[in-house]
């Protein structure tokens, strides 16, 4: 009996669902090399190279990019650069703190005993068992009421009024990373033998240099899965973004979600298909190393 | 002071957790306890929260209405009891769809050879970080009337000779639904195959060892093993759909709202917080409710923690 | 019954390929003949093919080349669910999911028993290992002991022609298995049925088995009762592997109709009068084996035939035993003595750097092919 038989069922309606995760990626990449302005229907790859663009009504004839019209566009736009810009800063600074204080609660919750234990425990599933727009509307409500109190008690004016932006968009990252920080690293710590720790106790070693040299090395692979889980929601992240940003501060969910309501011209398939590219050099990377990391390991 | 931490451990476990219990505590209760003080306010007329305590916008949301058509004081008015509705019935269909096309997929990758699973895992993984936006996006160009799925059917269709007129599939509940179950399908496949793949192999060589043939097998063994994969997934699908508002902005149009529509739309364009703050504590209430009673009879899933 | 084996294999080899692509036989050319109602043990470290030979038994691998035959029916790819073999697992492989009179039930439930009866026979088997009203606890909630009965309840109460039981012990603290192999072996003896055994504890194997096949690199090296395999191993894998013995390296010098003499190089002497097994030839280079307990030592030169002067180079005192060193010429040997009477004095023990006499009695040694 082979443990890896499987009835052709299950293979038919596998590749099925492979298909269905895939035609629209697929269908999307295409559409980024439509001659097509409009975008609404596929007129045919752009052709030819040449040394300026040649439209024809609302195909491009040839372009100096060739077949990568819309890709040489979109490194053209400004606007794209500059959301950009803001997701990588706002994923990177609230990751970066995220990390250091989910880690700290895990730890805290796994290995202490302590008052506030279960409240601080139960917190963590708030932002998986309640809809993310519930969330968002909370911390906008939150910081429209609270920035309208302070800027009228302290009578502030112009630049100095508080408003929303960069800040608090990276403040309400940090509050939904937080929970999968800890629930990853948590489970970690689990698998966690304590008797590492007394060893290096009986070495010699203190509180600090036990934590230092043993306990931190050893859980530090759950603490980078942890932050790149982080990491990952965060760029993703399109609705508390959507209620927390303000003028300045449009991530590139918000800037796509912003083109769909206008005219799409293929610029934004183009846009699709780098961030598919990085998402899947990321992924890819991301399995590699963990391979080596198991390999190494059996 | 720092001598006191240093002996007490209760003190370093509180100190330790504090900034995250601090944090969660600004950012989730808080917002949640404003939430519901504003959503027994009203509305000024220039879009500000006059507090107070009145449950106006909770017996509007159930279809109180004072904007009767023939004149009365007062009647019913079924739109925000539809919307409601709407999402809670759309949520069980996505999730139970999801379930259907997940779980035969989840049990390939968990059956395959072990060195190709992680090929398999890479593949549901691709789909699953790209960008939310950019995966409704991709739907809206097939569904399109102009679209790829109108242009393959056309051209089958002249190929049999069939005559075919290609037809508007954007704006519908269809094109809802099938953007949500692409949105949250691989939100179920990872748990499932968590699951799966945990159950020893001696597990099904004891059950065909007792007599159960490969359904047999299947129904008394996996499925029942793998149930608690199928609790997560069905935690971190339907809550989600219940909550999203993309999907149906863009794939619905004004045709298809849901109760993420109408929050949104009461913060951004109606400018009524306190209606949206009910709205969205009604849609809160909703989902613990449905998850509450699901995972009492299930039990939580373990898997709900990606990692 | 159809047979007069239980379970027949004949010339059986599995194939596997290895992670490294490399094609490997686990099982090679294996011929067994396993009789009703015995007892019979696959004994063996890891990776010599029992396990699989096992598996292939109940059917969760098939032979690359040979036929199991169970009650004289050629097996050939029949599923193990259409089998009359049930195995207990080494992981025991219950059912979390299910209450222990859930796991018991759920063989019965697939053959279609009735709810009444399938009542009884569960009953009936919980009773048989003594675990009456554990009924509705899941099996986690019960400790290793509790849970290997459960796993041999479950198999048994399908009232198997054959029970096969991979390592069923090896997870149990020593005590506990002491305990469970004279309670296994009671209940084979009570119920009849024929037990097909897998270990790699030579101890358990000669403790239950009316047979043993001592197996090593996928090939059976001996099969024989717990007698033959101890006292007469076929060669020198079996007589190493089980229990002890001292090895000299010789060569056959003269070989009778029922006797041999080996020059042994270090002794610088012949050992005489050996009994010879088969297919040996004169000059040929073999081994002498001698059982560590079946060696006589003597202080007094007693004018006897294998009679060797040695020295003492330690002495370990084990309680039962004294476990002897000696040098005789250039070869170590290792000598048992029984510490038959009561003595403090350790004067009364041999001593390092004392002058003793060693008797290796023809009787008890055996001339061995070299591997």
């Amino acid at each position: 009996m082979n443990p890896f038989r499987r009835s052709p069922f299950v293979i038919v309606a596998a590749v099925l669902v492979y298909f269905f995760l895939y035609a629209p990626i697929v269908g999307l990449v295409l559409y980024s090399f439509n001659a097509s302005r409009a975008n609404v229907t596929f007129e045919g790859f752009i052709p030819a190279f040449s040394d300026r663009v040649v439209m024809d009504g609302s195909l491009v004839k040839s372009s100096p990019c060739g077949p990568f019209h819309w890709y040489c566009d979109l490194a053209k736009n400004g606007d794209v650069a500059e959301a950009a810009g803001n997701t990588l800063t706002i994923a990177f600074t609230a990751t970066i703190i995220a990390t250091v204080i989910g880690t700290m609660s895990a730890i805290a919750l796994q290995r202490y005993d302590f008052k506030i234990k279960p409240f601080s425990q139960l917190s963590l599933y708030i932002p998986i068992v309640i809809p993310e727009i519930v969330m968002g509307i909370g911390v906008l409500t939150l910081f429209s009421q609270l920035f309208g109190w302070v800027n009228e008690v302290f009578n502030l004016s112009g630049d100095a009024r508080l408003s929303l932006g960069m800040a608090t968009v990276t403040v309400s990252h940090i509050a939904f990373m937080v929970p999968f920080v800890t629930l990853v690293v948590q489970a970690r710590l689990q698998g966690f033998d304590k008797s590492y720790e007394e060893a290096a106790m009986d070495l010699g070693a203190n509180e600090w240099t036990t934590f230092r040299r043993v306990t931190f090395p050893m859980i530090l692979p759950g603490v980078m899965s942890g932050a790149l889980l982080a990491f990952t929601l965060s760029l993703d992240d399109f609705v508390i973004t959507f209620f927390t940003n303000g003028p300045g501060s449009t991530t590139l969910p918000i800037y796509v979600y912003g083109l769909l309501r206008r005219i799409i011209t293929p610029q934004v398939n183009a846009l699709s298909t780098v961030w598919i590219l990085v998402v899947f050099t990321a992924v890819l990377a991301l399995q590699i190393i963990q391979n080596r990391e198991s390999k190494q390991h059996s | 002071m720092l001598k006191r931490i240093r002996e007490s451990k209760a003190a370093q476990g509180t100190l330790l957790a504090l900034p995250t219990t601090f944090w969660l505590f600004f950012l989730l209760i808080i917002p949640l306890f404003l939430t519901l003080v504003i959503s027994f306010g009203k509305r000024s007329p220039d879009g500000d929260v006059i507090y107070g305590f009145s449950l106006d916008n909770y017996t509007r949301l159930f279809g109180y209405s004072t904007d009767c058509p023939d004149g009365q004081a007062s009647c019913f008015n079924p739109l925000y009891v539809q919307i409601l509705w709407r999402s809670l019935t759309l949520a069980f269909n996505t999730t139970a769809l999801v379930i259907g096309m997940a779980y035969p997929l989840a049990y390939f990758i968990a059956r395959a050879h072990p060195k190709k699973r992680n090929l398999f895992l890479f593949l549901v993984l691709i789909p699953l970080w790209t960008n939310f936006v950019i995966r409704v996006y991709a739907w809206m160009m097939l569904l399109r009337k102009e679209g790829a799925i109108n242009i393959i059917i056309g051209a089958l269709a002249n190929m049999l000779h069939i005559p075919f007129t290609p037809f508007e599939m954007l704006y519908t509940p269809g094109a809802v639904l099938v953007g949500m179950v692409y949105e949250f399908l691989p939100f179920m496949i990872l748990p499932i195959y968590t699951s799966l793949e945990k159950i020893d192999i001696s597990l099904y060589e004891a059950a065909a060892d007792l007599g159960a043939n490969a359904v047999k097998t299947f129904l008394r063994v996996t499925l029942p093993l793998s149930m608690p994969g199928v609790v997560a997934g069905t935690i971190l699908v339907f809550i989600p759909v219940m909550g999203t508002f993309i999907v149906s902005d863009i794939l619905g149009g004004r045709q298809v709202i849901l109760v993420g529509n109408l929050i949104q739309r009461q913060f951004l364009d109606a400018r009524d917080p306190t209606f949206g703050s009910a709205a969205s504590l009604i849609l809160m209430i909703m989902t613990l409710v449905v998850t509450y009673f699901y995972t009492r009879k299930f039990g939580f899933g373990e898997e709900i923690v990606p990692a | 019954m159809a047979s007069e084996f239980a379970v027949e294999m004949r010339d059986v080899v599995k194939r596997f390929i290895t992670p490294e692509g490399n094609e490997m036989a686990a099982v090679d050319h294996v011929t067994m003949q396993i009789k009703n109602g015995e007892f019979f043990s696959m004994l063996g470290s890891s990776g010599c093919g029992k396990t699989t030979s096992l598996r292939m038994v109940a059917g969760f691998e098939w032979p690359t080349e040979g036929e199991v035959f169970i009650e004289g029916k050629a097996m050939g790819h029949t599923p193990p669910f259409q089998r009359k073999v049930n195995t207990v697992f080494q992981s025991y492989a219950l059912f979390q999911h299910l209450t222990v009179y859930q796991n018991l039930a759920f063989g019965l439930e697939m053959e279609g028993a009735k709810e009444e009866e399938i009542k009884k026979r569960v009953g009936h088997a919980l009773e048989m290992v003594q675990l009456t009203g554990m009924d509705r606890r899941r099996p986690k909630q019960l400790s290793g002991g509790q849970q290997q009965r459960v796993a041999l309840a479950r198999a048994l109460v399908k009232t198997p022609d054959v029970l096969l039981l991979d390592e069923p012990l090896g997870a149990l603290d020593l005590k506990l298995r002491k305990e469970m192999q004279l309670e296994l072996k009671a209940l084979q003896q009570q119920l009849g049925i024929t037990f097909i055994y897998v270990t790699h504890d030579q101890e358990e194997a000669l403790t239950m088995s009316d047979r043993i096949a001592v197996m090593s690199k996928g090939k059976v090296q001996q099969m024989g009762t717990p007698v033959e395999v101890y006292e007469r191993p076929a060669n020198k894998f079996v007589a190493d592997f089980i229990g002890e013995s001292n090895f000299l390296e010789g060569k056959i010098k003269s070989l009778s109709k029922d006797e041999a003499s080996v020059f042994v190089p270090s002794l610088n002497a012949e050992v005489v009068g050996m009994p010879i097994s088969e297919g040996l030839v004169k000059g040929e280079e073999v081994v002498v084996s001698i059982r560590p307990e079946k060696i006589r030592i003597t202080e007094k030169d007693a004018k006897n035939t294998n009679l060797f002067h040695a020295r003492v180079t330690n002495t370990v005192y084990i309680g039962a035993d004294t476990h002897v060193y000696v040098d005789v010429n250039k070869a170590k040997v290792k000598v048992l003595e029984q510490n038959r009477i009561s003595r403090l004095d350790p004067k009364s023990f041999y001593v390092v750097g004392q002058d003793v006499w060693l008797m290796l009695m023809p009787e008890n040694t055996l001339v061995l092919k070299k591997d």
